[in-house]
């Protein structure tokens, strides 16, 4: 019992992230019709704003500190972020230490102006090409996007630690009654969990309740008739791309102290949320997030060593084997919609 | 007992009932039209003739073989082409290309790897194709990007795809919809031309009287998802349930 | 030729032409002058070049013709190079059954892939190959590590049986591969003046190889199967409607184009006795995309051009640093040197990724045809300028040429 408690625990995180992404793709598919495999590079991108924030705020002026002195008997040189020397001591420290949660009033306009950008700038004159054109020319983005972030920030993950407030773990065993030690989960991951949970509920909410979504929304139906409406439709799209694109953006944001960001791991999500959107349903939002979820969990779960040593190797295929399981067996995937891409 | 043979065929969509009871009997060597107004369900029992959708109950018999549960391209070697409403052609090929490949399906079957002997030492083939682009006035236009051929003349090469195959049935889905009169007129007097050179069956569904009424030798006409009257044009022209089923539908 | 029109034995003649002289071709600079890094006429890279090509001729049958795009051809390059290095270990050094193998193995695991993958089209199919070519890159890396080594990937060692063969040579090392005794990295050296040629064993084999396979490619193109491959991928649906099922010519063409990558994987092992799982990542299927895409796909010729293209400003731009962009900028004043240089760095070195995506983007969008239809383009322009007519008959000839 705990045990199963703990995998599907463990696959909420990596589900989070999986759902955000396959939610901006399916988002992108829905309204503009486009296969973008850009989209991973833009969770990268999240990820670098939240890196590149915390360096902004460390940087720093050298004072000399005549009290003290090193070990060579020289008068001590001491690193002085700027921020602290604006906003105290304190303050400034505790600026440093809340970089990643920052970063995500800094993402949300960058990634916004990144995902107007390259709609208007790229994907726009693919509307009317083929399928594969539009999955090489993104793809082609792809790599550029990877390879700017690679020259400026080197190839090596760069380890961004969530607020202190947020280290360590909790003891879900001891909090649901049972021994403790049992169940320990770390604080941030929660943390994430809970964001994902937020900005899915917004995303739809938005969809849901604004007129702007309700527009969106009937043009994912039925793009034609709403044009004939004369409502201006691709502006609200190139719209629904920056969001799409922010919300990646702080799926990678978040996501940096649970993995190291490094420049290839957009590459690595691409492959497995593309997946994700298939089992869910190719443009069911949704059947996005639920595929998501489950992936995640199934995939943990399948790392679990009772089934490992009952089939080797099965937490490396499993998720590609669902997907193959579904796109042969139930082409529209979970809740896809019928006709919606079935061949 | 006509070539195909349609019998109780019924067909629902979810809860949609797109055909019920349709019985359909074409003969040998005549133009067959089925008319109706729209949502009649005149695609809908084309699609079914073809192999793209399976009726729910009914049979349907070619030259006394069932096509039920056939694919496409089964259906196809047994004897039955079609022309669809917008003309699907090889966009990418030339004229003589698109020509080339139902004479190879004619005498190769469905699939066969010949990967190594070249296309152009195919001389019987060949000659074939260039036979039939000259029945229908198109050799001159044979190395023709058949993409950038105006309509008229897509429909024409599509006739002479399904031409070329020699089949023993050809289904015409409204071949002149969308056609400017003097175009339906060719389209008119090239299918006339076709019957009277070659011993074929034609199955029409048209939309346009004037093309039904100079063409068809026996006209059924749907409505709601089930035959109303089966007979010839002149008695077609003044039958009341007929009328009724038209104009009752315009108002 | 060889069963081929004037037009096409003219293409294989000058491919051939180009492949066997390479050594010459590719050493246009005296060695140990300043240009002498801009030669590729070396052993190594001359392999890649016609190895890389043989897969993209391969690639090039799938999607060229039909337009299927798979993003899992790399498994197949991966798998081949697993067999061969299986054979030197258990059978012989003999690079031939180690190429038959790998063509044989890979042409059966693509008949697997192919059969369910096809069964899609579009992107799910592209989807579906990435996902069984993930999957096989996975697999290799963990559970089949008996078979594939894991990480470190499967080389030869001491103590492998090599039952047609000898385990070790006499002086207790591991045999290099070979062809009947031909050593593949026997290399012969010839000094013309300041010129120093390589005239490789390994490279000779591949060429020939190649030059086979592009010829085989021709025939393809050429034949009905060929015609109705192109008929997949202009319309699917008028070819079933004609009679044709299309399913077995799409999966024949993916069977093809499996053992293609087969053959390029088993030479790959054959030059260099080793095989690792990051062959089969989906960046590497993605690798052959982009030569074939760049070359033009569905042209003949468009494929190995693509792959040398690839290969050979990969090799030339990873060793361009900023000490080769000073000199080359040298002229101007030092304000504008060293504002070039700093412009021009982050293309070169280590950014040849940078500058591949780039290109490869300005292809798909401005050239989808790739160089072929570039230089087509190129071709039109200067005949307008040089006789103004529009000679329409020409242009016709110089697009099938390129077919």
């Amino acid at each position: 019992m705990d045990a199963i408690l703990l995998q599907t625990l463990n696959g909420l995180d990596k589900g989070s992230a999986y759902a955000l992404i396959a939610l901006g793709l399916t988002l992108i598919f829905g309204t503009l019709g486009v296969v973008n495999f850009a989209h991973g590079a833009l969770f990268m991108i999240g990820a670098f704003c939240a890196v590149t924030l915390s360096r902004i705020f460390s940087w720093s002026y050298t004072v000399i500190d005549e009290t003290k002195t090193d070990f060579l008997g020289n008068p001590l040189k001491v690193d002085v972020p700027y921020v602290q020397a604006w906003f105290g001591d304190e303050m400034g420290a505790a600026i440093i230490d809340w970089s990643v949660p920052l970063a995500i009033i800094f993402a949300i306009p960058i990634m916004i102006f990144i995902g107007y950008a390259m709609e208007r700038g790229l994907i726009k004159h693919f509307y009317k090409r083929p399928h594969a054109d539009q999955i090489l020319v993104t793809f082609g983005l792809a790599i550029v996007l990877q390879e700017v972030v690679k020259y400026y920030f080197g190839a090596n993950p760069i380890p961004t630690p969530a607020p202190d407030a947020f280290k360590g773990s909790f003891d879900f065993g001891a909090f649901l009654g049972m021994e403790p030690n049992a169940i320990i989960y770390p604080y941030w991951r929660m943390v994430y969990f809970m964001f994902a949970g937020i900005i899915i509920a917004g995303v739809f909410a938005f969809l849901q309740f604004t007129t702007f979504g309700m527009v969106v929304r009937a043009g994912m139906a039925d793009r034609e008739t709403v044009g004939l409406l004369g409502i201006n439709i691709d502006r609200r799209f190139t719209i629904m791309f920056g969001i799409a694109a922010a919300v990646a953006g702080l799926a990678g944001v978040m996501y940096t102290p649970i993995n190291s960001p490094n420049y290839h791991m957009g590459m690595d999500f691409l492959v497995l949320s593309f997946v994700v959107v298939v089992v869910g349903g190719m443009g069911s939002l949704p059947g996005a997030v639920l595929a998501g979820f489950m992936l995640g969990i199934l995939e943990s779960f399948a790392s679990m060593n009772a089934i490992k040593s009952l089939i080797p190797g099965i937490d490396q295929i499993i998720i590609y084997l669902v997907a193959i399981v579904i796109l042969l067996t139930r082409p529209r995937g979970l809740m896809g919609r019928k006709g919606v891409m079935e061949d | 007992m006509g070539i195909l043979e349609v019998k109780g065929v019924g067909k629902n969509f979810g809860g949609l009932k797109a055909l019920s009871d349709v019985n359909l009997s074409v003969q040998e060597n005549t133009v067959h039209a089925i008319i109706g107004p729209n949502g009649a369900g005149k695609s809908t029992l084309l699609n079914c003739l073809v192999g793209k959708l399976i009726p729910d109950t009914g049979s349907v018999m070619f030259n006394n073989q069932s096509v039920l549960g056939r694919k496409p391209h089964e259906i196809n070697q047994m004897g039955i082409s079609r022309v669809f409403q917008t003309p699907e052609i090889f966009g990418d090929l030339t004229v003589l290309e698109n020509v080339l490949i139902p004479c190879f399906a004619k005498r190769d079957g469905a699939f066969r790897l010949h990967a190594f002997e070249g296309v152009r030492r195919e001389k019987e083939l060949m000659d074939k194709a260039m036979q039939m682009l000259e029945d229908v006035n198109m050799a001159d236009k044979r190395h023709m990007h058949s993409a950038s051929m105006s309509r008229g003349d897509k429909r024409r090469l599509e006739m002479a795809m399904c031409l070329v195959q020699e089949p023993k049935l050809l289904l015409l889905d409204e071949p002149t919809a969308g056609m400017a009169r003097a175009d339906t007129n060719n389209t008119i007097d090239l299918l006339k031309e076709i019957k009277e050179k070659r011993d074929i069956t034609m199955a029409i569904i048209e939309h346009d009287m004037h093309v039904v009424f100079s063409l068809a030798e026996r006209i059924t006409v749907l409505a709601q998802g089930t035959p109303l009257v089966e007979d010839t044009p002149e008695n077609i022209k003044g039958h009341p349930k007929v009328r009724e089923a038209y104009l009752g539908e315009a108002h | 030729m060889f069963g081929l029109d004037s037009k096409d034995s003219k293409l294989l003649l000058i491919v051939a032409v180009l492949a066997l002289a390479a050594p010459f071709i590719l050493n246009p600079f005296p060695a140990g002058s300043e240009l002498a890094q801009f030669n590729a006429g070396y052993p190594d890279l001359m392999q890649r070049f016609v190895i890389f090509g043989i897969f993209a001729i391969g690639f090039n049958i799938l999607f060229g013709l039909t337009g299927y795009l798979s993003f899992g051809h790399a498994a197949f390059l991966g798998v081949g190079s697993y067999s061969a290095v299986w054979m030197f270990k258990l059978l012989s050094m003999n690079v031939i059954p180690a190429i038959i193998l790998s063509v044989i193995v890979a042409g059966l695991f693509s008949l697997l892939i192919g059969y369910v993958s096809l069964r899609r089209s579009g992107i799910y199919f592209s989807i579906l190959t990435l996902a069984f070519a993930q999957m096989s890159f996975n697999l290799a890396y963990s559970v089949l590590t008996p078979i594939t080594n894991g990480e470190t990937g499967l080389q030869l060692t001491l103590d492998d049986p090599r039952v047609l063969g000898q385990t070790a040579t006499a002086d207790g090392s591991i045999p290099v591969t070979n062809l009947f005794g031909l050593e593949m990295r026997s290399t012969y050296e010839l000094v013309l003046g300041a010129w120093n040629f390589q005239f490789n064993a390994g490279y000779y084999l591949s060429a020939v190889i190649m030059l086979a396979s592009f010829y085989m490619a021709i025939r393809i193109f050429r034949s009905p199967f060929g015609l109705m491959l192109r008929a997949v991928k202009t319309n699917q649906t008028r070819l079933n409607y004609t009679g044709m099922n299309s399913r077995p010519y799409t999966l024949a063409a993916f069977v093809v184009s499996g053992m293609y990558a087969g053959l390029a994987g088993g030479l790959m092992a054959s030059m260099d006795p080793l095989a690792g799982a990051e062959r089969m990542q989906w960046t590497a299927s993605g690798e052959v995309v982009l030569m074939t895409i760049l070359g033009g796909a569905g042209t003949l010729l468009g494929p190995v051009l693509g792959a040398g293209f690839i290969k050979y400003f990969e090799n030339i731009f990873s060793k361009i640093n900023d000490n080769v962009l000073h000199g080359w900028f040298a002229f101007l004043p030092d304000g504008m040197e060293d504002l070039l240089v700093t412009i021009v760095h982050p293309f070169v070195g280590k950014g040849w990724h940078l500058t591949l995506g780039l290109l490869f983007m300005m292809v798909v969008i401005f050239l989808p045809g790739g160089l072929i239809e570039g230089g087509q383009r190129l071709g039109k322009l200067l005949r307008r300028k040089s006789a103004k007519q529009d000679d329409e008959d020409a242009n016709k000839s110089a697009s099938t040429a390129a077919e």
